[in-house]
C-alpha cells in the first residue's frame, strides 16, 4: 500500500472543493424533579408551577429551585388557564418544517399569578390585532391527545377581556 | 400525577454540514484521494502538515505544495482503550501526533497498533490507505497509521 501511496493517480472526479462534516447529537434530556410534575401536568391539562418560600414569586415551569435565592422551592401552585401576553413577535418568514400558516404570532404569556412569562402560540386573531397586555387562555388539545409535553397546550386565543395595564406586566418584559 | 418517576425523553440534533474547503485543503484532500499527503512550504521552508493557507507564524501565503510521508514519526499519543461510536476505529487505538518525513509540524492521526506496548514516542508509522475506489477526500482516506515493522 505504502507503494501505491507514491504514485499520484489521475483521478476524473475533479478537485476536492467540499467535505461533508455532519455533527450528530444524541441527548437523553432529562427535566428533573420539579419539570417532570409541570410536565405531567400538562398532561393532565394544568399548568404547575412552584413558588419560592423566600422571595414568593411563582415560576413555571420551576426548575426546582429559586434562581434569585438559590433556595428550593417546595410548594406547587396551580395555575390558572389565564395570562397575558407581555411581548410578541410576528412571524412572516417562512422555513423548513413550518407547521403554521404565516402570519402567525409567537408571544411571551404571563400566566396570572406567575412571576416569570413563556413563550406560545397566538391563534384565532389576526397577527396584526395582536397586542402588548391582550388578555388571552390556554387552549388544550382533546383529552385523549393530552401528553407530558407544552403540545398538550394547542395555542393561546384572546379572552375579549379588556387589556391588562401596563403596570401589571411591566416587569416581564 | 405520580412523582415517583423523572422523565425522559430523547432528542436528536443532527447538523449537515457541507464545507466549502478553499484551494489549499482542496489540494490536501484531493491528495489524499490520490493516496499522497500534501503539505505547504511556510515562510522558513518548513513544510506545513496539513497545509494551511497562510504561515501561521508569519502571516504570509504559503508556497508550493509538496508531497511528505507517507512514513514518519510518533511525536506524542494517547491510547483509546475504549473507542466511542464517533472514533475512526472500533478497536482500542491511539491518538498520535505523527511528524511525516519532510514536515516541520506534526499532524492528528489514529495508530492501529494493537497494545499500547506496541506503540513508543519515536516510533516509526506508515499510513494504511483506504482503496483507491473508496478514497473520496477525506483525512481518513489513510484508514489509520501502523508501526512500520507491522506494515504489509
Amino acid at each position: 500500500m505504502a507503494d501505491a501511496s507514491k504514485s499520484p493517480q489521475a483521478d476524473d472526479r475533479g478537485p476536492v472543493t467540499t467535505l461533508a462534516t455532519p455533527i450528530h447529537l444524541d441527548y437523553s434530556f432529562t427535566p428533573g424533579i420539579a419539570q417532570s410534575r409541570n410536565l405531567r401536568g400538562l398532561a393532565e391539562g394544568k399548568f404547575i408551577g412552584q413558588r419560592c418560600s423566600v422571595c414568593g414569586k411563582v415560576y413555571v415551569p420551576s426548575r426546582g429551585s429559586c434562581p434569585t435565592d438559590g433556595v428550593p422551592c417546595t410548594e406547587d401552585i396551580v395555575l390558572p388557564n389565564t395570562g397575558t401576553i407581555t411581548t410578541f413577535c410576528v412571524v412572516n418568514v417562512p422555513f423548513a418544517g413550518q407547521s403554521i400558516e404565516i402570519p402567525y404570532t409567537c408571544a411571551q404569556v404571563l400566566l396570572d399569578g406567575a412571576n416569570i412569562s413563556f413563550m406560545g402560540l397566538i391563534q384565532e386573531v389576526l397577527a396584526d390585532e395582536v397586542h402588548m397586555g391582550q388578555r388571552v387562555e390556554a387552549v388544550w388539545v382533546e383529552p385523549e391527545d393530552l401528553t407530558p409535553s407544552m403540545a398538550s397546550v394547542k395555542y393561546f386565543r384572546p379572552t375579549g377581556e379588556q387589556d391588562a395595564e401596563y403596570e401589571t406586566y411591566k416587569d416581564y418584559l | 400525577m405520580s412523582d415517583g418517576e423523572v422523565l425522559h425523553a430523547d432528542h436528536v440534533l443532527d447538523y449537515p454540514y457541507s464545507r466549502s474547503v478553499g484551494p489549499v485543503i482542496g489540494a490536501f484532500l484531493t491528495g489524499l484521494r490520490d493516496g499522497k499527503i500534501l503539505g505547504a512550504t511556510g515562510a522558513g521552508g518548513s513544510v506545513i502538515v496539513p497545509p494551511t493557507e497562510y504561515d501561521p507564524i508569519t502571516g504570509d501565503d504559503v508556497g508550493e505544495l509538496v508531497e511528505v510521508g507517507p512514513g514518519g514519526v510518533v511525536e506524542t499519543w494517547s491510547w483509546v482503550s475504549e473507542p466511542l461510536r464517533n472514533h475512526p476505529l472500533d478497536h482500542p487505538f491511539a491518538f498520535a501526533l505523527i511528524r511525516l518525513d519532510g514536515a516541520g509540524t506534526s499532524m492528528l492521526h489514529v495508530v492501529d497498533a494493537g497494545a499500547p506496548e506496541a506503540l513508543s514516542t519515536g516510533a516509526r508509522v506508515v499510513p494504511r490507505w483506504k482503496s483507491e475506489t473508496e478514497r473520496v477526500g477525506h483525512v481518513l482516506d489513510i484508514e489509520a497509521f501502523v508501526p512500520e515493522t507491522g506494515a504489509a
